[in-house]
């Protein structure tokens, strides 16, 4: 499978990373030579072997249900870029 | 007192306890040495108040008889690693500036060890390198040279290469590294240390900055194995707040320190030996082997067959995580906001494209790609199952020996500039590196030589899931056999 | 069994509809952190640092929210996993912090089940069973404000991280009421379960509507997916409109797009929201942050062991056991609330059986859903409380009250909030049977309507309704009407 510069184009707009002409043109053969080679993985047979899950065996343990985090709001919002009346603040979405 | 900066972290901790020089001394030596090692630009951060506190705590704890495993231990902290109040920016653009409301929970317990903390220690950005290359504050630079007379600055490895640096030019006596696919274990090969990454889930990655979760995992580096397994005890534990921490009591891993490992049976991986690599490896490699035969081990050849798939498979699964983990970085609650007039895909998009540098762009390109409509199968999924088969390879091959004994890296440190074109020929750095961190098992890089242009190379060895003690005791076995006093000579 | 067609110009139309319902989990704390989930606190106040996404922040199971799927499913008589993940489903918008929901889509906790629907409550003809095809854990998003400064959207985070049970029905019904019946009923289970409150008004509940057109036997048509409608009737109307659109478009000869759509409740109509379509691909991936959930025998007991009886259940008891109509017993069963209190009541009597069942329903469905209806009033506030009810009730079988007393006494209770006995205590309101009493009047008015008695007596037998109503009169409604009767025969021969 290769990537040409419009999958380039697709995969940044999903990633959202703003890509100049440059840009796609130095990443295009840059994945396309990773993606060739990674593309050696098809070579092994995996019938019957499940997709690991979890490296080291272990169970997923659970929290009881208590609240016992929250109510600080200005630790949250202590690093944003914009925050007006204790909400995050970005630039306006049209619905 | 300038040589208390040469001092093991076992000896320092030690000569607090017995009075022979206070902690203030010890935090002002390093201090000094932090100074004047700038051109290294291995700290990223200097706190030098946070590593005097702990030293005052500690000499005001000798008075009252109430020492910690770490008091009056300064070290150097990744910039991975968020602490409180304290700048951490994972050696990224896009975190200029933040600073955490919160400690991360192997930071705290060196703290609450008693240890201080000199600053934060530069690395490649997000974790993702083999160089410090793309770390956003520039290239840490290695304090050895090679002896040709040739003054090029070398890399000192990645990710964490402020952390070999500084560890090796004595601006720490030890430091947290972290590692997803060889990220303590190279960069401690390249300039001559000891790093272990431990058991997946022995650390918690509770307020460290993912990059790959299945495979973060955080370590010491410290200059010889004794160190090594002090700062892994206060390290470890489980932590509630991590799904994937493993709940165990952390074993005294420093009281059962012991190079006989008389019986043991070591592996030889015959994979390993791969074309095109330096022979010095081939010979550090064998020569080490003949060390474990002289230390009373039984040395096995035995096979992990689907070793050469490990390093595309690190490089679906990783990527593919780290495209999701790093999606947080969207100019929103903090850390680098881009500007545009694109409405809000035009923020987010200007955002990430100034924040992010070009190797993590390229990296979540690739973690997208793979993830995408149609791809799912054929790369992640496909990854995951061969993944299965490299961790199934070595549980085999540990139901014939307790150890692996691999080198570290496939050569010496390079010179800065000489990889970084080619991500490719980066990626491979890890080619030794990689395979126990797909499977989650404990790995130690142990310095075993020097190469023909004396530049340090480092012998790897791989345990059971657990078996940390294993790992050290032959690290320390090595350690002992090889007898490496070599140190970078200050030019710096 | 619903026959419901769309006459369009080539003939009749089938509707086909699914729903995907996000019901929030009744839990204290968010699914993957200790914030609160608690409705309306100030904005970013009930946000931890996980639900904030900040750097290195990892997410912890809650485990009431686990119990509370697995609890539903089994009221719904799906089929447990008791091996299920976490996957990340990744996409970018301001109220997802992470840039990705944690979700089930490859191995979902509640996999198939059924519900049994009753399109007209009256009629267990016509019952149909609706399919459920999954339900699935996941964390909702967070919430925006655009109007609130004119260049800034506003960021509120206080629900992200809650948790949502997304309950996947099959594609298996055929009309609005459908649709409305199975939403109802699907609160009503949930409710009685007790996984979520069900107030859609409070977005605790709102439903994703899939609908698609075909001819009658045909196979399915292109559906499109109007998401998060939220009530019932916005529900049906969006299907109704929605439906209509489709023909439409199919009979002028074109293709119906799959898209999502929005419902406009003020219009009635559903409009396209390409925009947000564009370039969609979730990426899903399993959660590496967290391991495979794993449910014990032991958990699965014990969350069998804390269902409650189920509307169903119910609704066949008070049947058979208190011999109430379908229609009384659905009315009794629809709402837990109101099958507690109905219980609550009951057991106040300390009678069982129909002996007080038929009284007892009739009374809460007659008198106090009207008292209530007048006074805008739920159930959980009213003013008198079932012990209260349960007095009432008593003074009435001890013929303490008549009927008429009852409801005069009722009103009182309900202005003052005070005890029946000591309202018929302290008003004299006790209706009296001492026939001496009753004698005296009876003999009085029969002297002052000498006229009467004899027409009655010469067999105008309408006029003993006259006597009662005058006994009764004389006797201020206090009179025990049988008593009253009785004598009254007697005394007119
Ligand atoms: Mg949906
Ligand atoms: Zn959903």
């Amino acid at each position: 499978m290769s990537v040409d510069a419009a999958t380039v184009r697709h995969i940044a707009k999903l990633a959202r990373i703003a890509v100049s002409d440059e840009e796609v043109a130095a990443l295009e053969p840059e994945l396309n030579n990773i993606l060739g080679w990674i593309e050696q993985l098809q070579e092994v047979d995996v019938t019957g072997v499940q997709p690991m899950t979890a490296v080291i065996p272990n169970t997923l343990r659970m929290r009881q249900d208590v609240v016992n985090d929250g109510g600080i709001r200005d630790d949250v919002l202590a690093n944003a870029p914009v925050a007006e009346h204790g909400f995050f603040a970005v630039p306006k979405v049209i619905e | 007192m300038s040589n208390l900066t040469d001092l093991s972290i076992a000896a320092i901790r030690d000569g607090v306890r017995d009075g022979s020089f206070t902690a203030r001394e010890v935090a002002e030596g390093f201090i000094a040495n932090v100074e004047k090692g700038r051109s290294l630009n291995a700290y990223v951060v200097e706190t030098p108040e946070h590593a005097l506190a702990a030293a005052d705590a500690a000499d005001q704890a000798r008075t009252s008889d109430d020492l910690k495993p770490l008091s009056g231990v300064p070290i150097g902290m990744k910039d991975l690693f968020a602490t409180k109040g304290v700048q951490t920016t994972a050696g990224s653009n896009m975190l200029g500036g933040f600073k955490p409301v919160y400690e991360s929970t192997v930071s705290r317990k060196l703290w609450d060890a008693g240890a201080g903390m000199l600053g934060k220690l530069n690395m490649d950005e997000f974790a993702m390198g083999s160089s410090n290359e793309t770390s956003a504050y520039g290239p840490v630079i290695s304090p050895w040279r090679r002896n040709d007379g040739g003054n090029a600055p070398l890399a000192p490895g990645g990710s964490s290469g402020g952390s070999a640096s500084a560890v090796a030019a004595r601006l720490c006596p030890g430091a947290t590294g972290t590692d997803t696919g060889g990220s303590i274990r190279q960069p401690a090969a390249f300039v001559g240390i000891s790093g272990i990454k431990p058991t997946y889930g022995r650390c918690s990655r509770w307020g460290v900055v993912a990059f790959a979760s299945s495979l973060d995992q955080a370590g010491p580096m410290a200059r010889d194995v004794r160190d090594c397994a002090i700062m892994l005890e206060a390290m470890s534990g489980f932590d509630p707040k991590d799904s994937t921490s493993l709940d165990m009591p952390v074993p005294n891993w420093e009281a059962a320190l012991s190079s006989d490992i008389r019986g043991k049976r070591i592996g030889i991986p015959r994979e390993y030996r791969i074309d095109g690599i330096p022979e010095e490896i081939g010979r550090v490699w064998d020569e080490g082997i003949e060390r474990m035969r002289d230390a009373g081990a039984e040395i096995v050849e035995v096979s992990l067959p689907h070793t050469k798939y490990a390093l595309p498979t690190y490089y679906i699964i990783a990527p593919a995580e780290a495209s999701s983990n790093l999606a947080r970085y969207d100019g929103v609650r903090y850390g680098l906001r881009g500007t545009s007039d694109g409405g809000i895909d035009g923020m987010y998009q200007a955002t990430r494209h100034d924040g992010f540098g070009s190797e993590v762009k390229r990296r979540i390109m690739i973690g997208t790609y793979v993830l995408s409509a149609g791809f799912y199968d054929a790369y992640f999924n496909q990854a995951q199952k061969v993944r299965a088969l490299i961790a199934r390879d070595f549980e085999r091959v540990f139901n014939e020996v307790d150890l692996i004994l691999t080198p570290t890296a496939p050569s010496a440190a390079f010179a800065l500039g000489d990889k970084s074109s080619d991500p490719l020929a980066m990626y491979l750095n890890d080619v030794f590196a990689v395979p126990a961190s797909l499977a989650g098992l404990p790995a130690m890089s142990v310095p075993a030589g020097l190469d023909g242009q004396g530049l340090p190379l480092g012998l790897q060895l791989i345990g059971r899931p657990f078996d940390e003690q294993g790992v050290l005791n032959a690290g320390l076995a090595l350690e002992e056999r090889s007898g490496f006093t070599h140190r970078p000579k200050a030019w710096w | 069994m619903s026959s419901y067609r769309i006459h369009g110009a080539t003939g009749e139309w089938e509707v086909v509809i699914g729903l995907e319902v996000h019901a929030q989990v009744v839990s204290n704390a968010k699914l993957f952190s200790g914030a609160a989930t608690e409705f309306g606190a100030e904005p970013n106040q009930q946000v931890s640092l996980v639900d904030a996404a900040m750097p290195g922040m990892l997410p912890v199971l809650n485990e009431e929210c686990v119990r509370q799927a697995v609890r539903t499913g089994m009221a719904l008589n799906a089929q447990i996993n008791a091996w299920s993940r976490f996957d990340r489903k990744n996409y970018f918008y301001p109220d997802l912090p992470q840039g990705y929901q944690i979700s089930q889509l490859y191995h979902p906790i509640v996999g198939e089940g059924v519900i049994e629907v009753l399109l007209d409550d009256k009629d267990e003809s016509t019952a149909k069973q609706i399919g459920i095809e999954r339900i699935h854990l996941e964390q909702d998003a967070g919430k925006m404000l655009h109007d609130q400064h004119p260049s800034y959207s506003y960021v509120d985070l206080n629900r992200s991280g809650v948790a949502l049970m997304e309950i996947v029905s099959k594609p298996d019904m055929r009309s609005p009421e459908e649709a409305g019946a199975y939403v109802r009923k699907l609160r009503s289970i949930l409710r009685y379960v007790g996984s979520c409150d069900g107030n859609m008004e409070q977005g605790s509940m709102r439903a994703d509507v899939n609908v698609s057109v075909r001819k009658p036997g045909q196979p399915f048509g292109t559906r499109t997916e109007t998401k998060n409608v939220n009530s019932v009737r916005f529900i049906m109307a969006a299907i109704e409109y929605e439906a209509n659109r489709q023909v439409e478009v199919l009979e002028e000869g074109g293709t119906v797009v799959q898209e999502t759509r929005l419902f406009d409740p003020d219009k009635g109509e559903t409009r396209s929201l390409r925009s947000k379509e564009e370039a969609h691909d979730y990426r899903y991936f399993p959660d590496p942050d967290l391991l495979p959930v794993e449910l014990s025998d032991a958990f699965l007991d014990e969350c069998r062991e804390t269902l409650p009886e189920l509307p169903d259940a119910k609704r066949h008891r008070y049947e058979q056991e208190l011999g109430l109509s379908a229609y009384n017993a659905s009315v009794l069963t629809a709402d837990v609330t109101t099958a507690r209190w109905f219980e609550e009541l009951l057991a106040a009597t300390g009678k069982a059986g129909p002996e007080i069942g038929k009284a007892a329903s009739n009374w809460v469905i007659s008198d106090l859903f009207g008292a209530l209806n007048r006074l805008g009033r739920d159930i959980t506030d009213s003013p008198v409380s079932p012990k209260q009810g349960a007095d009432l009730l008593g003074l009435v079988a001890d013929g303490t009250l008549s009927g008429t007393l009852a409801k005069q006494v009722f009103e009182i209770m309900l202005e003052t909030g005070q005890d029946p006995g000591r309202i018929v205590e302290e008003r004299g309101l006790k209706q009296t049977s001492d026939t001496g009493a009753i004698d005296k009047v009876i003999a009085e008015i029969m002297a002052a309507n000498e006229d009467k008695v004899a027409e009655y007596r010469g067999g105008k037998d309408k006029l003993f309704g006259f006597f009662v109503g005058q006994t009764m009169k004389a006797m201020a409604g206090k009179a025990n009407p049988q008593v009253v009767n009785e004598l009254l025969k007697k005394a007119l021969g």
